[in-house]
């Protein structure tokens, strides 16, 4: 039985990075109908942001925190400029594909220069250690990464679905013109979105940095069990994205104490499991 | 009178087209490097290893005394089907004759069996399952630098010795992993050892952390990781974070590269025992080798020991070749011609490569240095002790391959 907790808590580790990275998506998918298949790339940029400033500028990992999301948030806003912004109103067909391809060319990049092994960033001072719960011995980072994803999710929950701001931005997705109307800048409401979505990629990967490691293809490997969640919990549901990002990541680490071999296939059964039953996702409201 | 001169004349015909042919020996060769090229084990094969064929290429000289050698690279992703597609379509189509490198056992033990049907040549570098030289043994295939009997028997061995005597694994869930397992659980018996549990992780894991978990609990003396590249690296750095080695146990990296320290970092990897059969700072010619080629390399980094036995292993066919006097692109009779030559190179020093296809050569113990004592970017291993080849690697005797019952 101890067992078992403590694969629930090492679950809702994982989960938080499902968490967040499935809100980004959810987030960008649902104000501005592209499914960013560069999200997993701009997780790494981010864990490589962090990289580079501890690295180079001699930057710790509290003020990554807040500059990684920030410059990657950027290159980010610049690519919704440059390039996303044409494909508003065509198929999602186009802005997969060039989202995808943006993927690969950034992670080709980094592949070039770095390599595939990855490199190390070590945990923070401050959150070294652990802590014995009784039933498991908990490391202090990951109970920070719980708890900190946990605040960041509700927050964006807060300010896409209470706030004025988040208000106007439902709005700007429903009836760009009416909005516009309105004398509200749509466009750069746009793109300030996605540099959000992007921001909350490249947090994901700042905080993953000192567990996983920092390699090219982090995000790779990641994004497609995290588009499985946010077709799970729903396209575009912001609340749906946060709560089965959690889940699945509780369910991954029970079936990787119950039947391991299976632990890289379980989100996908229950993806096809869900689209059989509710093609929409658990809260998706049909389209 | 009439007839002897005919057959005189014949005769003469005949040596001199046979004096013909010898001359016109095809001296042409084309190499195929079948690795993981983006992957969790690129670095430690990958572009680094197509590199080290080229170098072995240029410091045969070959070039010089009239051949034509052509190299190729492949990506075989890690997946079977992928790998034999190559294989096939380089014999079939851009008619190599010789197959280097292939990490991944599962890979490599499917690759296998296609140079075999071709009769082609395989030098395998990366791949660590030893049943290429044992029950699944080809007389086309040369298997260099290391082993799973190798990293069970010198590794493995020394831990049990060393006390830790109840083992849990960790193993990847594919030809490898299994490989390793059951190469290491053999010696763990053998010296009176206990396997207490273990689990099996698909390739590519990004969190241990449910593993090591399990780990922990079963309160086994030694975490044994049947594991590589990634896989390994992020196995260690969270056994770190979960205080794994604090509380007691000791883990066990049976196979550990050169890159995956780097990956680790001396904080976490420092300590750590394993076995190599090549360190870049081993000796002089060790030395100037791994400077040339860490200059070719995008990230300046020195060979790992699987790109070092592609570099052999190429520049000991390339060896076969020129004694052969030209390519009679026939595998059969390059290997046999390989085998009956003595090894010697700068990075492996002088061995063999027995009937069943394994090359011989020393294994290292090393440990992996204190941040405090390492000079340089890559100044990272301690030498602990040498095991000759014929005690680091399976004994004919207890070997299984067809090829010895003859």
């Amino acid at each position: 039985m101890q067992a078992l907790y403590a694969q629930l808590l090492v679950g809702l580790i994982n989960g938080s990075f499902y968490a967040l990275l499935s809100l980004g998506l959810a987030v960008i998918f649902g104000m501005l109908n592209i499914i960013n298949f560069a999200h997993g790339a701009l997780y790494m940029m981010g864990a490589f942001v962090a990289y580079f400033l501890l690295n180079l500028g001699g930057i710790n990992y509290w003020w990554a925190l807040l500059l990684a999301p920030i410059i990657v948030g950027i290159f980010g806003m610049i690519l919704e400029r440059t390039m996303l912004q044409w494909l508003t109103g065509l198929d999602h067909l186009y802005g997969l594909l060039l989202t995808f391809g943006i993927a690969l060319i950034v992670q080709g990049v980094f592949q070039n220069y770095f390599g595939s092994s990855g490199l190390p960033y070590a945990i923070p001072d401050q959150l070294k250690g652990g802590m014995n719960l009784g039933f498991m011995f908990l490391p202090v980072y990951r109970g920070w990464v719980v708890i900190f994803s946990l605040v960041v999710c509700l927050a964006t929950w807060f300010l896409i679905e209470k706030t004025r701001l988040g208000a106007y931005l439902r709005a700007a997705t429903e009836n760009p013109t009416l909005v516009r109307a309105f004398g509200i800048n749509v466009p750069r409401m746009i793109t300030l979105t996605y540099g959000l979505g992007v921001g909350l990629a490249a947090l994901a990967g700042v905080l993953s940095a000192p567990i996983n490691q920092v390699r090219p293809l982090m995000g790779a490997d990641l994004i497609i069990v995290v588009f499985a969640v946010v077709v799970i919990g729903g396209m575009g549901s912001i609340m749906g994205s946060i709560i089965t990002g959690f889940a699945l990541g509780v369910i991954e680490g029970l079936t990787k104490y119950f039947y391991p071999e299976a632990s890289n296939t379980v989100v996908f059964v229950l993806m096809v499991l869900v689209l059989l039953v509710k093609p929409t996702g658990l809260t998706g409201r049909a389209a | 009178m009439k007839k002897s001169i005919a057959s005189l004349l014949l005769g003469t015909a005949l040596a001199v087209t046979t004096a013909g042919a010898g001359f016109a020996q095809d001296k042409t060769v084309k190499i195929g490097a079948l690795s993981d090229q983006s992957g969790l084990y690129a670095d430690l094969g990958g572009p680094g290893s197509t590199l080290a064929a080229q170098m072995a290429v240029e410091d045969s000289g070959l070039a010089g005394k009239g051949w034509k050698i052509d190299i190729i690279s492949g990506d075989h992703q890690n997946k079977p089907d992928i790998g034999t597609a190559i294989a096939r379509q380089w014999f079939d189509v851009d008619k190599v004759d010789l197959i280097v490198d292939v990490p991944n056992s599962g890979v490599a033990l499917a690759v296998n069996n296609v140079v075999k049907e071709k009769n082609g040549v395989y030098i395998n570098s990366g791949a660590a399952t030893s049943d290429l030289t044992n029950a699944q043994c080809s007389p086309n295939t040369v298997h260099w630098t290391y082993d799973t009997y190798m990293l069970a028997h010198t590794t493995g061995q020394a831990l049990v010795k060393a006390g830790g005597d109840t083992w849990f694994f960790l193993t990847a869930d594919y030809a490898f992993g299994a490989a390793l397992e059951r190469d290491t659980t053999a010696v763990i018996t053998a010296n009176g050892g206990k396997v207490v549990g273990g689990v099996k992780h698909p390739l590519n894991t990004p969190d241990f952390s449910s593993f090591l978990l399990q780990a922990q609990a079963s309160k086994a003396k030694i975490i044994g990781l049947a594991n590589a590249g990634g896989d390994t690296t992020n196995t260690i750095k969270q056994a770190a974070e979960f205080g794994i080695v604090k509380g007691g146990q000791k883990l066990a990296a049976l196979l550990l590269f050169l890159t995956d320290v780097k990956a680790i970092g001396l904080e976490t990897a420092q300590g750590l025992n394993f076995t190599e059969t090549f360190y870049w700072d081993m000796n002089d010619q060790t030395r100037a080798f791994s400077k040339r080629f860490a200059e070719k390399m995008k990230n300046s980094a020195p060979p790992t020991m699987v790109q070092a036995g592609v570099y052999a292993g190429v520049r000991h066919y390339l060896k076969a070749l020129e004694a052969l006097g030209g390519n009679p692109h026939d595998g059969l009779k390059v290997v046999e011609k390989m085998k009956s030559m003595p090894t010697e190179d700068d990075l492996f020093g002088k061995g063999e490569i027995q009937p069943n296809g394994r090359t011989i050569h020393n294994a290292y113990l090393f440990e992996v240095k204190k941040p405090s004592e390492s000079k340089g970017p890559w100044d990272f291993y301690k030498l602990v002790g040498t095991v000759p080849g014929d005690q680091a690697f399976t004994p004919l005797s207890e070997s299984k391959c067809a090829l010895l019952k003859k």
